[in-house]
């Protein structure tokens, strides 16, 4: 199979094109780039190849999500790797890593076969699971992580929660170093956060709901660069939400150590002033923190401190949420609003630059990841391809999601910036409603 | 006087002075009404009142019980454990039931905090919260005002002492709330551990010392201490509360002479406040739940009732 995108506008990284370029497509990978000046007036008028008018548009590698729940296997009432797929493919997203909290747990390599093999049979984006740290994530413990690795993860967590026992996060980054597998660790102090429900402060104090307070993320995250530190390996740590998180991970970064860090749209567009309503789609883990956090996240995306941007995608059935704040589930999705928010939010007020955007997500997690064929549109690379209106304003509607739930306080919204196409492996998979082409 | 225009009371945070006062001067009209011969008159006849407990309650589901008849409205009492409910049906949908059923007002209690903002805005009967978690209970602060204004005639410029765990009372934020929007100043005083942050943000100031609190004070409302603060840590015991943070005739000794004191009920006699105390001069708590009964009959009257004026001479 073979495609053509015309007239593109090509973001990196590193660099954007000054003029429109021609992308070339076969076999799932970028065989060539020219000027479109360049391109023969005889391919142009053929109808050979499928081809895409790129023509005032943006065109960035597929987006790179390091943090989604598919919510399969167990709660296929929640979503699937077929309607996260979609989702995930709305939102410009052509790979996703998906976090093993599943029933049963990720933590052996059936069961990324299993996951492998089902997001291959649906066959729209990269679904890339992430395995246990600890046995069933029991904290007892480690899971076995060359066999993890070898099924296909890249990446191990115990996301919803941290690996609370030092000894054992300390053996489990000495065996992960060895096994050459990144961790991501859920920071969260369980004895601190208790049965919190939102940031601990004023806010909790007026709502009389149970507070988490900040310090049960920042002793983890000052824990785990520390072992880091001691042990000289690698640590990612995943949804940091505090302005006290990223100084922490700014001085690590500056002695050395290698920490990366990733922040999901939530974090830097809504403060805990959002629970005011009680509407329960706003409870998320960790919490929605003070507007001066909010600032300090942005701060960090623009300087650097924090890698990537991380949606947490996750989905809950109105059943579950329709409960009082305190039993309601955390999480919100967010594979279809991220490229809003991270436009609306960070782009447009010049926060970030475009090619910042590509770097935060896609380059970063790419590199982070290790996937050293995506992240980038050049030559050789896999055609891993998202196209952006930038202009486009849209209304963030309920009915519009594709993702099996429709867990997000962002609904009735408007956002500046929208995919307009996602090319995953050369194939196009999503195409937003009257685009032209194909 | 200004026009009633609420179709719930989910906090007193939502309500303006103006409306606190309203409430107050029809509770002022209705309390006579339990101190006549045939204690009850036809205002809420052909309406009904379903009381949804989620929580345990003896004084205030009896008094919010007694209201609704004393108008002649209908009542309904429905007890649910919360364990049994936390698996089955979910809150909003018992709610939903009951409105099925053309029920005109669901006062509610539940342990989690945003239950009755929940039900409002969900449901088109009115709500009433009696109690959610650790946020709110409008009518304790409002009958607690009625009662200090009933004996001190005011309440603005007073000085008032909120003493105990703060962090875990709902009747603290109502009254901090009510307190300072009637222009009293607030002080709050309990274990460090138990006093929630963020908590000056809110107007009131905050103390560790009982004795000094004790002797500025013209109001001094002792809250309730659960035996399971020891238990989940907060405090090292229930014996060294009592001795530091109770409220006893010797503790009292440089009080103000007229000084009122409170309790929320139910009191653990010993711990937080002294029988002798309790049952002394200074003590209001029979009064308080006497107001208890006029305040909710004029929430009720001004939210079911014919709308817009305080009954006259009724």
């Amino acid at each position: 199979m073979s495609l053509w995108i015309k007239n593109a506008i090509i973001v990196n990284a590193d660099k954007i094109s000054r003029k429109p370029q021609d992308i070339f497509i076969e076999a799932g990978f970028i065989k060539k780039i020219t000027a479109s000046s360049d391109t023969p007036q005889t391919l142009s008028k053929g109808g050979a190849v499928n081809s895409i008018d790129a023509q005032g548009k943006l065109v960035m590698p597929g987006f790179i999500d390091m943090h989604v729940h598919l919510r399969q296997p167990g709660r296929e009432d929640k979503e699937t790797i077929e309607t996260g797929s979609r989702a995930a493919a709305k939102g410009g997203f052509t790979t996703v890593m998906c976090m093993p909290n599943t029933n049963p747990v990720i933590d052996n390599g059936m069961i990324v076969k299993a996951i492998l093999d089902e997001a291959q049979r649906v066959g729209l984006v990269n679904v890339i699971p992430i395995g246990a740290i600890t046995r069933g994530q029991k904290n007892e413990e480690l899971s076995d992580m060359f066999e993890l690795k070898e099924a296909g993860c890249r990446a191990l967590s115990d996301d919803g929660k941290s690996v609370v026992n030092s000894q054992l996060m300390r053996l489990a980054m000495e065996y992960a170093r060895m096994a050459e597998v990144l961790l991501i660790e859920h920071c969260q102090d369980p004895n601190l956060s208790g049965c919190g429900v939102m940031n601990e402060g004023r806010t909790s104090t007026l709502l009389g709901l149970k507070g988490d307070p900040g310090v049960s993320e920042t002793v983890i995250v000052a824990r785990d660069i520390e072992l880091a530190h001691y042990l000289n390996t690698r640590i990612h740590l995943a949804h940091i939400s505090l302005k006290r998180s990223v100084e922490l991970i700014r001085f690590a970064k500056s002695q050395g150590i290698r920490v990366t860090a990733e922040a999901a749209p939530h974090h830097f567009t809504l403060t805990e002033e959002a629970h005011e309503s009680f509407d329960t789609n706003t409870k998320v883990n960790p919490p929605l923190r003070t507007k001066e956090d909010v600032e300090a996240i942005k701060e960090a995306l623009k300087d650097g401190t924090i890698d990537c941007i991380a949606t947490d995608h996750a989905p809950h059935t109105e059943e579950d949420k329709e409960a009082d704040f305190d039993h309601a589930p955390f999480g919100m999705i967010g594979l279809e609003t991220a490229v809003g928010l991270v436009i609306t939010e960070l782009v447009d007020p010049k926060i970030i630059s475009w090619a910042q955007m590509v770097e935060r997500m896609s380059a970063a997690p790419a590199r982070i990841t290790g996937l050293c064929h995506k992240g980038e549109i050049s030559e050789g690379k896999e055609a891993d391809i998202t196209v952006i209106d930038p202009h486009r304003e849209w209304e963030v509607r309920r009915q519009d999601f594709v993702s099996k739930s429709k867990n997000s306080p962002f609904i009735g919204r408007t956002l500046k910036g929208c995919v307009e196409a996602t090319i995953c492996q050369g194939r196009v998979v999503y195409q937003r409603e009257g685009v032209p082409g194909l | 006087m200004i026009e009633w225009n609420k179709h719930s009371l989910l906090d007193l945070r939502e309500l303006n002075k103006e409306e606190i006062e309203m409430v107050l001067e029809t509770a002022k009209s209705l309390k006579e009404v339990s101190l006549r011969e045939v204690k009850k008159v036809p205002a809420l006849r052909g309406k009904t009142v379903v009381l949804l407990f989620f929580e345990s309650s003896t004084r205030t589901r009896t008094s919010f019980e007694l209201a609704a008849k004393r108008l002649s409205a209908d009542t309904i009492n429905i007890a649910v454990n919360n364990s049994a409910m936390s698996k089955g049906e979910s809150v909003l949908d018992t709610a939903r039931n009951l409105e099925a059923m053309n029920v005109d007002m669901i006062v509610v209690r539940h342990a989690c905090a945003g239950v009755p903002n929940l039900l409002a805005q969900n449901l088109k009967t009115s709500i009433v919260n009696a109690g959610d978690g650790c946020r709110e209970h409008p009518t304790q602060a409002l009958l607690d005002l009625f009662t200090i204004k009933e004996k001190l005639g005011r309440i603005e410029g007073l000085k008032v002492g909120i003493v105990g765990d703060i962090l875990h009372s709902r009747v603290a934020r109502s009254n901090i709330m009510g307190f300072t929007k009637l222009g009293a100043e607030v002080t709050v005083c309990g274990p460090s551990t138990l006093m929630p942050p963020g908590i000056e943000s809110t107007g009131v100031k905050v103390t560790y010392n009982v004795l000094e609190l004790i002797e500025q004070c013209d109001v001094l409302m002792v809250l309730r201490i659960q035996q399971e603060r020891q238990r989940d840590k907060y405090l090292p015991s229930i014996r060294e509360y009592a001795r530091m943070f109770g409220i006893n005739k010797e503790k009292l000794r440089h009080a103000k002479k007229d000084i009122l004191i409170m309790h929320p009920g139910p009191t653990n006699r010993g711990v937080e406040l002294s029988a002798e105390v309790a049952d002394g001069e200074y003590s209001v708590i029979l009064d308080q739940v006497a107001n208890g009964l006029a305040i909710r009959m004029a929430v009720l009257y001004l939210l079911l009732g014919t709308h817009g004026k305080a009954p006259a001479g009724e």
